[in-house]
């Protein structure tokens, strides 16, 4: 192990890192560890606002064209430059990643040409207005032309071409058990308290809370809702929380008129129309959710009770949607105007491996419904089987996650809730294949307006369209928590990622 | 003897070959490794792209025929999640894995096999009585409620022992064993003795009644009444006859300490191999999984073929048929 001492930190995180190559896998445990190794031209803080990286200030120059500016002086850990000819190179090997499972091209579609002005400029040109560009840079860790010449992802994960411009270096990396990181002493922006950092992977919820308390580690994410009360009574630790931007929703079948396959009438028979196409229904539905006691029962307090995509401070939210009380007198009167005075009969389906608390979620909602006279069975499954069957529109109701890693909500209503449009990349997760034209319309303006205020006025008219209309039922918005040893300070960060450089002895 | 060899040598490449058509239809049967790979935020595009970087758009049948052909070269595919050979990733977690279930063999041999012995002889004993209730709670506690007391017990409360994970290791031929180190072997024992608990109990009560049936056999009296010590009966003529049963239950047991160590491995976050599979698994990486199955399922027809031939070493009425 490395030597201890005050400059060490020991830190445990749930979810394994699966490549240091970071343009192999878009997942988040990736991002944050590229995070602490190399750098991007925009990045988000810890409230998922863009801020400047390696970029200074960025300017639309035309319609279609963005201007970057770049931080002048930047070197990488083996003492190369930073340069435009570095951003261009990155840019072109993003997309031709061999083998890669989940491309980071996604985040530089948009770019057609790259143009180095000069060492210290770069533009970018799109096809069209496309206004998202410094959000999606965000995701793009950038590399050096020369060191990374002919990169494989083998040799990022040795760490031998680990190599970049970010606050850590990594010293070892033992693939899906640990990666140890030094300090960048040469590293432009706040130097880390860090010299020496363990990052190890502990998957098993109990274990890594045990690590904790027993010493072992310094400092856990993810920690599991039955440990939170627990540890706020152990005077040993300290608890960093921030509200996330991973919104729990139940998605709904609207991709037949006729019979859904999971829905029925009070006698087990076939339903002749879907009811889940009835506005009426799908409002009755999310009105006899008590979100504030799932909340309270359910998570332990580490949620924020929702009824739209993103926390109301976000850029895009709506600052003023009420979550409103559950209502199960007023649900029925729905439920009887839509031509269910009896009810019917539905199963809620969902995975129990892979949100917080997923499977106790829905027994609540089960109930919920079942009280308002919507009969419901519960299913839980592991994510693996329950995520095939949910693209294949086999179910009636589900419930998912989504993680708006951009923290603006272009990115759930392009995904879930926009038709599903293959040729322009539009509903790509949008599995109960909801559709509404006036929303599609206020997403595809707001897409090509470069002027932030009118694009974020246009997405909160795409958002109220599609919340008015129950496109999806939004449950809660997580919360992401993290424990410490007393005596560390936290910055906790509302798009989950656990880096080093947050983590700082407590003034 | 060479005939029995090449006679089971065959048998094993069936068994291989049956077995990789189960395993990789098995595989194909569940989920879809894209939709859980996948950034959410992918179009259909990218869904497509993925799709087809995997070989994923090919019919199964082809599929297949590539890994066969790939396997017969001793290439057993890449992870699609690692990016690297299948084997490798295998390689590199087996010495994690194999130290730990060979420290809990052998201290399941160790603990029980002298307790077994002292139980067989000493039926009625007030020892005895202890030793047989303490086997009940080996078998019936489950490991991963074990394995969690262990963690509360010496790592949180009593700060003898680390709560997880492997400590420091050395390095020999490229592998990282951790039994040559103090901290490797301070972190091994929590995880090892909740692996051998069950075997301990398994290895004292095969033992036990092995040597109560074999201390009443007619060769034990001869030997009695030929004037032997009471040692050389028990050590050399009783302890022979009982380690058939003892053997091949702790031949197969280690097998599957080594293929399904996966609890123990997850609450100890012990990065070996059943670890390996189990997030494999989650997130349906399947040449790992194929691969994985692969590897076990020939290392059990080895083990299986050790344990017959160390049979016609104890046993000499155990001849090895050649037809």
């Amino acid at each position: 192990m490395l030597g201890a001492g005050a400059q060490t930190l020991n830190l445990a995180v749930g979810a394994p890192v699966t490549s240091l190559d970071p343009h192999y896998h878009a997942l988040s445990p990736n991002y944050a560890v590229a995070d602490m190794l190399f750098d991007s031209l925009t990045a988000f803080d810890a409230r998922a606002r863009v801020q400047p990286r390696l970029a200074l200030s960025w300017t639309p120059v035309a319609e279609t064209v963005w201007e970057f500016k770049l931080r002048p002086g930047v070197k990488f850990h083996n003492g190369n430059d930073f340069t435009a000819e570095d951003v261009a190179f990155t840019i072109a090997r993003v997309p031709t990643v061999p083998n890669s499972p989940s491309s980071y091209g996604i985040y530089t579609r948009a770019i057609q040409r790259v143009e180095v002005v000069d060492p210290l400029t770069v533009r970018f040109h799109t096809a069209s207005p496309y206004p998202l560009l410094p959000v999606d840079l965000a995701q793009i860790q950038m590399l050096d032309s020369e060191t990374h010449a002919n990169p494989l992802t083998e040799d990022f994960n040795s760490g031998k071409l680990a190599i970049g411009t970010g606050p850590f270096r990594v010293l070892a990396h033992r693939q899906g058990e640990r990666i140890e990181y030094a300090r960048n002493d040469a590293y432009f922006g706040d130097k880390p308290h860090w010299q020496r950092v363990n990052y190890r992977m502990i998957t098993n919820d109990a274990a890594r809370t045990a690590a904790l308390l027993s010493g072992d580690v310094d400092f856990i994410d993810q920690v599991p809702t039955s440990d939170i009360a627990k540890l706020r009574s152990d005077q040993r630790v300290t608890l960093s929380e921030a509200d996330g931007l991973r919104l729990i929703f139940l998605a709904l079948d609207h991709s037949r008129d006729g019979s859904s396959p999971f829905t029925t009438d009070n006698d087990g028979k076939p339903l002749e129309r879907n009811p889940l196409r009835d506005v009426r229904v799908r409002r009755a539905l999310s009105m006899a959710i008590d979100r504030q006691a799932i909340t309270d029962r359910v998570m332990e307090g580490a949620s924020l009770p929702s009824t739209q995509l993103l926390p109301p401070t976000a850029f895009g939210a709506l600052p003023d949607r009420q979550v409103g009380r559950a209502d199960a007198d007023a649900a029925r009167r729905l439920l009887a105007e839509a031509g269910y005075p009896q009810g019917f009969r539905i199963t809620l389906h969902g995975p129990n491996d892979r949100y917080m608390n997923d499977a106790r979620i829905i027994q609540a909602i089960g109930q919920m419904w079942t009280r308002i006279g919507v009969r419901t069975a519960v299913e839980g499954q592991p994510w693996a089987t329950f995520v095939a069957r949910a693209g294949r529109q086999e179910l009636s109701a589900m419930l998912v996650g989504w993680g708006t890693s951009s923290g603006e909500p272009t990115s759930p209503l392009r995904s879930l809730l926009a038709t599903f449009t293959p040729p322009r990349g539009w509903g790509g997760s949008n599995r109960g294949r909801y559709s509404n034209p006036a929303m599609d319309a206020k997403l595809d303006e707001a897409l090509r307006t470069l002027d932030d205020a009118k694009r974020e006025a246009l997405l909160r008219e795409a958002t109220t369209i599609a919340m008015d209309d129950v496109g999806i039922i939004p449950i809660h918005i997580q919360k992401n928590i993290w424990a410490m040893r007393r005596g560390l300070q936290h910055e906790a960060r509302a798009d989950e990622l656990t880096r080093a450089q947050d983590i700082r002895p407590a003034q | 003897m060479s005939v029995y060899l090449l006679r089971r040598l065959i048998q094993a490449a069936l068994v291989m070959l049956a077995m990789s058509v189960i395993v990789f239809i098995g595989v194909y049967a569940i989920g879809d490794p894209v939709e859980i790979l996948i950034s959410p935020d992918a179009d259909q595009a990218e869904r497509a792209r993925a799709i087809a970087a995997l070989g994923l758009d090919k019919p199964l049948w082809q599929q297949y025929l590539s890994f066969l052909t790939n396997a017969l070269q001793g290439d057993l595919g890449r992870s699609f999640v690692f990016n690297e050979p299948a084997l490798k990733l295998i390689g590199q977690r087996a010495p994690a894995t194999l130290e730990l279930a060979f420290a809990a063999m052998f201290l399941a041999i160790l603990v029980g096999l002298p307790l077994g012995l002292y139980a067989g002889l000493r039926p009625n004993g007030a020892g005895a009585k202890v030793i047989m209730a303490g086997s009940i709670l080996g078998f019936s506690l489950p490991t991963f409620w074990v394995g969690l007391m262990l963690i509360m017990v010496f790592a949180v409360q009593l700060g003898w022992l680390p709560s997880t994970g492997r400590g420091e290791t050395v390095e020999i031929m490229g592998l990282r064993w951790s039994f040559l180190t103090l901290d490797g072997l301070a972190h091994m024992a929590m995880p090892a003795l909740n692996l051998a608990l069950f075997k301990i109990s398994l290895v004292i009560r095969l033992t036990r009644s092995g040597v109560r049936e074999t201390m009443l056999m007619d060769f034990v009296k001869f030997a009695r009444a030929k004037g032997l010590s009471p040692n050389r009966v028990i050590g050399v003529h009783v302890f022979k006859n009982i380690l058939i049963p003892v053997v091949t239950v702790t031949g197969l047991e280690l097998g599957s300490t080594i293929a399904f160590s996966v609890v123990t491995e997850s609450v100890f976050a012990w990065p070996g191999m059943g670890k390996l599979i189990i997030d494999s698994i989650n997130v349906l990486d399947r040449p790992v999984i194929v691969a994985y199955l692969m590897s076990i399922v020939l290392m059990f027809i080895i083990i299986n073929l050790v344990v017959d031939l160390l049979y016609s070493v104890l046993d000499p009425r155990v001849r090895l048929e050649s037809k």
